[in-house]
């Protein structure tokens, strides 16, 4: 299938428009994409009328244009027909936002619905979702446009089966600088599916990575997804909801009862390659790495620091996370002192960590993730900044970017998030060099490149 | 791997809902896998007849269609080392509940290990490889994978495991051979999506590994119902 017609619509219509009640999912819909969005969008309800000045169309068949994006958000009953109508009029797909199918136990409903689309092989994302949202394009979430906190445009898609958590990672995203291609609620997916999406986006050029909220699969298709994604040639970092295992449920063999639902899961995905994160904070911090660096490394870390507490911290996780940090030979670390500072020559240690202590300069800090950066041994340079010191300017961020851009290996730096090192931390996010909030999160942002594993 | 004789042991084990151990040891050999010299003793004479044939020491289960778990009902004796020791075991077992004969195995020595399947809703046969006996779901050192697998997933599980420098030879403990651990595995995850249909699971537990072969010592096969 594909979705492009979905995810950048030029015309659009909402059926569900209400005159009555104008805090009506539909009419929030409307309205968001009337006034921000650049396709053509037109109101139906059967009722007909007028809203905002146009018209409301009493069917999608009586709009005068061929329609790319259907949004619907009426109750369940009348959806199956008003998708009669769609296939009728080439309308490219839809986006069912109501519920009461079968979650609420009418599956009668669901079957009519499948058996008015599949014939016509037209794609629905839902029912039960939120839809929709392409940064400049189209957003058929029935959040008002005023509560929503909207990442920037960038090459990360997420996929949810929770809208509620799909927003809440969009607020994350926008706050963690993190830049989005596509976020798609799939809500109870009756027709479109994970494997669906993920081979959309494999040719998706505004995606580079893309990140699943996933609560369980249908029969047989964990495999699906998981041998699709084995041939997958971008990132993919997926979270599960649900990990406990559920009930008592008496289990015969030993193996059942050790091979539970989520173990089986997380084994799976990474003999696959994809990686998987544990919780929301490993969510974002995967997202923002592997945004910036889509490609995979062995794990060895190079420590740059103006503290000796901070890199031992950041080595005793590095330690547990399975990545390394190796020993500098003596020869690397004298040529590295020579080009330090003359005031911290004598008091740096330079084994790795790095520690360059709390006089360093900016200067400092280029030069020793520079020689980290040049060699064979070392993967990837962490940075931890401490943008108190009396030496450390506001653009120590921009500059160790400009050093990535040169030498191609990559960089994530550590920054306290507070408004006084904005600065300091734009200079790295603007530039493509992920930042992380704590010691922990820089070194999962390190994990994440040595667990990716394209096969 | 699939015949005629495994699908007509299957299809007659059904009604109970599993394969009795005698019945599941049958399966695996024919479809290559080894175990030990074995026999199903309706007496106490044909047990000593067999021990005396194949040597002591000697391991004696109970066969019986009402008890899947045989270990937890006090209905596994290892180490058997002599005729009396072995013919007191058949009076004992005799007495469980629906005995229909005692399971005579030679003993094989080697380290321990658990190699199961589980039908998966979401992902169909996965295969599981861990440290074995009875207290494997204590430990709970396993790896996991989405059958069938190669060669290298099997160097890839083993590396998951805590148990790995056990499997590599420890404190002056043989290694086990890799290579055949890894052929059976790869074969085993072949086997487990033959026969997706058919089961629910399968424990080979424990399948006993030493520096020459992988013997399974148990075998329980839970049926679809």
């Amino acid at each position: 299938m594909d979705f492009l017609n979905l995810f950048e619509p030029k015309t659009m219509a909402v059926v569900g428009v209400s005159l009555t009640n104008d805090r009506h999912p539909a009419n929030i819909i409307y309205k968001k994409n009337y006034f921000r969005y650049p396709m053509k969008v037109y109101a139906v309800n059967p009722k007909g009328g007028m809203y905002y000045k146009e018209k409301i169309y009493k069917s999608v068949k009586d709009i005068p244009e061929k329609i790319d994006l259907v949004v619907i958000a009426i109750r369940a009953e009348y959806v199956p027909s008003v998708l009669s109508e769609c296939i009728e009029c080439w309308v490219g797909g839809a986006a069912i936002i109501s519920g009461g199918f079968a979650e609420s136990g009418r599956g009668d409903l669901k079957k009519k619905l499948l058996e008015v689309v599949k014939k016509a092989d037209f794609p629905i994302i839902g029912p039960n979702c939120l839809g929709i949202y392409s940064p400049d394009s189209v957003d058929s979430f029935f959040l008002p446009s005023e509560r929503m906190v909207r990442p920037e445009s960038g090459n990360v898609a997420i996929v949810s089966q929770s809208g509620g958590i799909l927003v809440d990672q969009m607020v994350k995203f926008a706050g963690q600088g993190i830049g989005l291609s596509r976020a798609i609620s799939i809500g109870n997916k009756a027709v479109v599916n994970e494997l669906d999406l993920l081979t959309f986006f494999a040719r998706d050029d505004k995606t580079d990575v893309i990140a699943f909220y996933i609560e369980g699969f249908g029969p047989g298709e964990g495999r699906e997804f998981a041998q699709a994604a084995s041939r997958f040639p971008k990132p993919i970092i997926v979270m599960k909801g649900g990990q406990s295992t559920a009930g008592s449920r008496v289990v015969l063999s030993h193996t059942a009862s050790m091979a539970g639902d989520y173990t089986v899961f997380s084994s799976i995905m990474r003999q696959f390659g994809l990686v998987e994160a544990k919780n929301e904070y490993e969510m974002l911090s995967f997202c923002e790495s592997l945004s910036c660096y889509p490609n995979p490394i062995n794990g060895r870390v190079g420590i740059v620091t103006a503290s000796g507490g901070h890199g031992a911290i950041a080595v005793d996780i590095c330690d547990r996370s399975g990545l390394e940090v190796p020993l500098l030979q003596r020869k690397t670390q004298n040529r590295i002192r020579e080009k330090l500072s003359a005031s911290i020559q004598p008091i740096a240690s330079l084994g790795n960590p790095l520690d360059l202590t709390g006089s360093a300069r900016d200067d400092d800090f280029v030069i020793a993730a520079s020689e980290l950066s040049h060699l064979e041994e070392i993967d990837c340079v962490l940075v931890l900044l401490l943008p108190y010191l009396p030496e450390v300017t506001t653009d120590v961020g921009a500059r160790l970017s400009q050093l990535y851009q040169e030498v191609k290996k990559p960089i994530v730096a550590y920054v306290p998030h507070v408004e006084k090192y904005r600065m300091i931390i734009e200079g790295f996010q603007l530039n493509n060099v992920p930042v992380a909030r704590s010691i922990e999160g820089a070194i999962l942002m390190v994990e994440a490149m040595k667990r990716y594993k394209p096969c | 791997m699939l015949n005629k004789e495994i699908l007509g042991i299957i299809k007659d084990s059904n009604k109970t809902g599993w394969v009795l151990e005698p019945d599941a040891k049958k399966i695996f050999r024919i479809a290559g896998f080894e175990i030990p010299r074995n026999t199903l003793a309706s007496s106490a004479d044909d047990a000593v007849s067999f021990a005396n044939k194949t040597g002591y020491p000697v391991v004696a289960k109970v066969v019986s269609p009402k008890i899947l778990h045989k270990s937890d009902i006090g209905g596994v004796e290892v180490g058997i080392e002599d005729d009396n020791k072995l013919k007191d075991t058949f009076n004992r077992f005799s007495k469980m509940e629906g005995f229909v004969g005692l399971f005579v195995e030679e003993m094989v020595k080697g380290t321990e290990l658990i190699i199961g399947t589980k039908i998966d809703k979401q992902f169909g046969p996965v295969v599981l490889l861990g440290i074995g006996g009875i207290g494997v779901e204590i430990y709970n050192d396993t790896a996991i994978r989405m059958a069938p697998i190669k060669k290298k997933d099997v160097k890839l599980m083993i590396e998951e495991l805590k148990a790995k420098k056990i499997i590599e030879g420890f404190r002056g403990s043989k290694p086990v051979n890799i290579e055949k651990l890894s052929g059976i595995l790869v074969k085993f995850s072949e086997l487990a999506v033959e026969l997706e249909n058919k089961i629910e699971s399968i424990d080979l537990n424990p399948i006993k590994c030493n520096g020459s072969k992988c013997v399974i010592a148990d075998a329980r096969i839970i049926l679809k119902h």
